[in-house]
């Protein structure tokens, strides 16, 4: 998706992380973040014309947090609002489709997760295909070993990293977005989204090429993403900085990885990007998230300053 | 060597994928505070900063305000019933008839459910004051199995204008 008749901007975003909150549930972690974020572009709840987050239940153990995580936000009277099983990023794909309706102007974005309760490379493992492949409990780091073996294999990279332990770390991030005027009303530094698309692959990594991202690729053309300056790639383990620098047709450009929290890191990546334009640091910026499994599902953002 | 063809096998209609996940809970502050409040035979209820509503227990935020609960309330564990069921069929632990009820503790703003016992299930009524009965203190542990049950208390019921909200 491109040319929005509705541009929208991200307008404020705040985000924390820690190797592992020992003492706060996800309504306290996540709370602080959402103020923050809310604060920055002076909105109250009641302001907001549209809510979605991202999370999984599964992470922390403790089914409905997704609900749960609402008196986060203050749903009464009742707002409008939806969720995702996806990193917030995805979520933040759906706002900006949900405001190009003329009677919303504003929206919350957030994602929060607390893997550390729980042992992420088996949760992970529920994701994968229930009959023929979740029942064999392969953890995520091993799936993204056959991703780099896959990437050494070709004899397209060179230097492919070893695969770390998967990161995990709880936080979350909340962005809020805006139409428009009302986005220039709320902020003299919008980063606006002038294009944003998501792909997604095949969910059995046998019928996948794993050496390369067509769905990364693809997102990034459709959201226009030919020319940025610089990108923000979410990349849960190192290796895939290589690929995607590849298959987005980054060059040297400068790129900026990160993992962040499962669920998190991806809008964190938008959020860091847009924290970059609105200081002036580049003018076009690309933002790149990923879930599933050896970057099954993708999506691409692109970003640039301006009136 | 005979080949058995699908056709005779018929189709697979259950597969087994025993799949388990181990986590360790926390229950965040507030609930950590509600829970350790348990153990020492008291009720701690938070207060919202913005709408003034008391919530038993405890979350940490308001869930209609979107703020945090900071002010600690302790409550006298009194009650009154403001719906109730009756169920005729037992339950594990639990020999019927028995009653379950939403009570209004004095003093919070939201409901809270547990059982009324000492009482013939014919005699409990909305507006029907109550009392918790806990267990003896050296079996009192951080979780609600302290309050075994509700049981009535002499006192009037209590005029429908202040539970109505919660019927």
């Amino acid at each position: 998706m491109r040319g929005f008749q509705r541009p929208v901007a991200i307008v404020a975003s705040a985000s924390f992380e820690t190797p592992a909150e020992p003492a706060r549930n996800e309504v306290e972690m996540l709370l602080p973040v959402i103020q923050k974020a809310m604060g920055e572009a002076g909105l109250t709840q009641q302001d907001v014309g549209f809510t979605v987050s991202g999370s999984s239940d599964y992470l922390q153990g403790f089914p409905f947090a997704f609900v749960g995580a609402l008196d986060a936000v203050g749903a009464w009277p009742p707002i409008r609002e939806s969720h995702l099983e996806m990193d917030g990023a995805f979520a933040l794909a759906e706002a900006i489709a949900v405001l190009q309706h003329d009677n919303i102007d504003t929206a919350l974005v957030y994602a929060f997760a607390r893997p550390s309760r729980g042992e992420l490379d088996r949760t992970l493992a529920l994701q994968l295909d229930p009959y023929t492949v979740a029942p064999l409990n392969p953890d995520a780091r091993g799936l993204a070993g056959l991703q780099a073996q896959a990437m050494r294999d070709s004899g397209r990279y060179a230097d492919v990293p070893d695969v770390p332990p998967t990161y995990v770390a709880d936080g979350a991030t909340a962005v809020v977005l805006a139409v428009g005027d009302r986005a220039r009303e709320l902020t003299a530094t919008p980063a606006w989204i002038t294009g944003i698309d998501h792909r997604i692959e095949a969910p059995a990594l046998g019928v996948r090429d794993l050496t390369t991202s067509v769905s990364a690729k693809r997102a990034a053309e459709h959201a226009g993403a030919a020319g940025a300056d610089a990108a923000w790639l979410h990349t849960p383990y190192p290796h895939q900085e290589l690929l995607l620098r590849e298959a987005l047709g980054l060059g040297d450009r400068p790129v900026h990885c990160a993992a962040g929290p499962m669920m998190v890191g991806g809008l964190e990546r938008f959020a860091a990007a847009a924290r970059a334009v609105a200081a002036g640091e580049v003018t076009k910026a690309l933002a790149h998230a990923t879930s599933g499994p050896c970057l099954q599902q993708n999506v691409v953002g692109v970003l640039e300053g301006g009136k | 060597m005979t080949e058995t063809t699908d056709a005779a096998l018929g189709p697979v209609t259950i597969v087994e994928t025993p799949i388990s996940l181990d986590f360790s809970y926390t229950p965040g502050v507030a609930a950590s505070r509600f829970l350790r409040s348990l153990q020492q035979g008291k009720l701690v209820g938070q207060r919202c900063p913005k709408c003034q509503k008391v919530y038993m227990p405890p979350r940490g935020a308001c869930s209609m305000c979107g703020v945090a609960t900071d002010e600690e309330v302790e409550l006298s564990g009194k009650g009154t019933v403001t719906t109730f069921c009756v169920t005729r069929i037992p339950s594990p632990g639990l020999e019927a008839p028995y009653v379950s009820a939403w009570i209004l503790l004095d003093g919070a703003d939201i409901t809270s459910m547990f059982l009324i016992q000492e009482v013939d299930p014919a005699d409990v009524r909305l507006g029907m004051r109550v009392e918790p009965v806990w267990v003896d203190d050296s079996d009192r542990k951080s979780d609600l199995g302290n309050i075994k049950y509700y049981r009535p208390i002499d006192e009037p019921d209590a005029e429908y204008d202040t539970y109505k909200a919660y019927v």
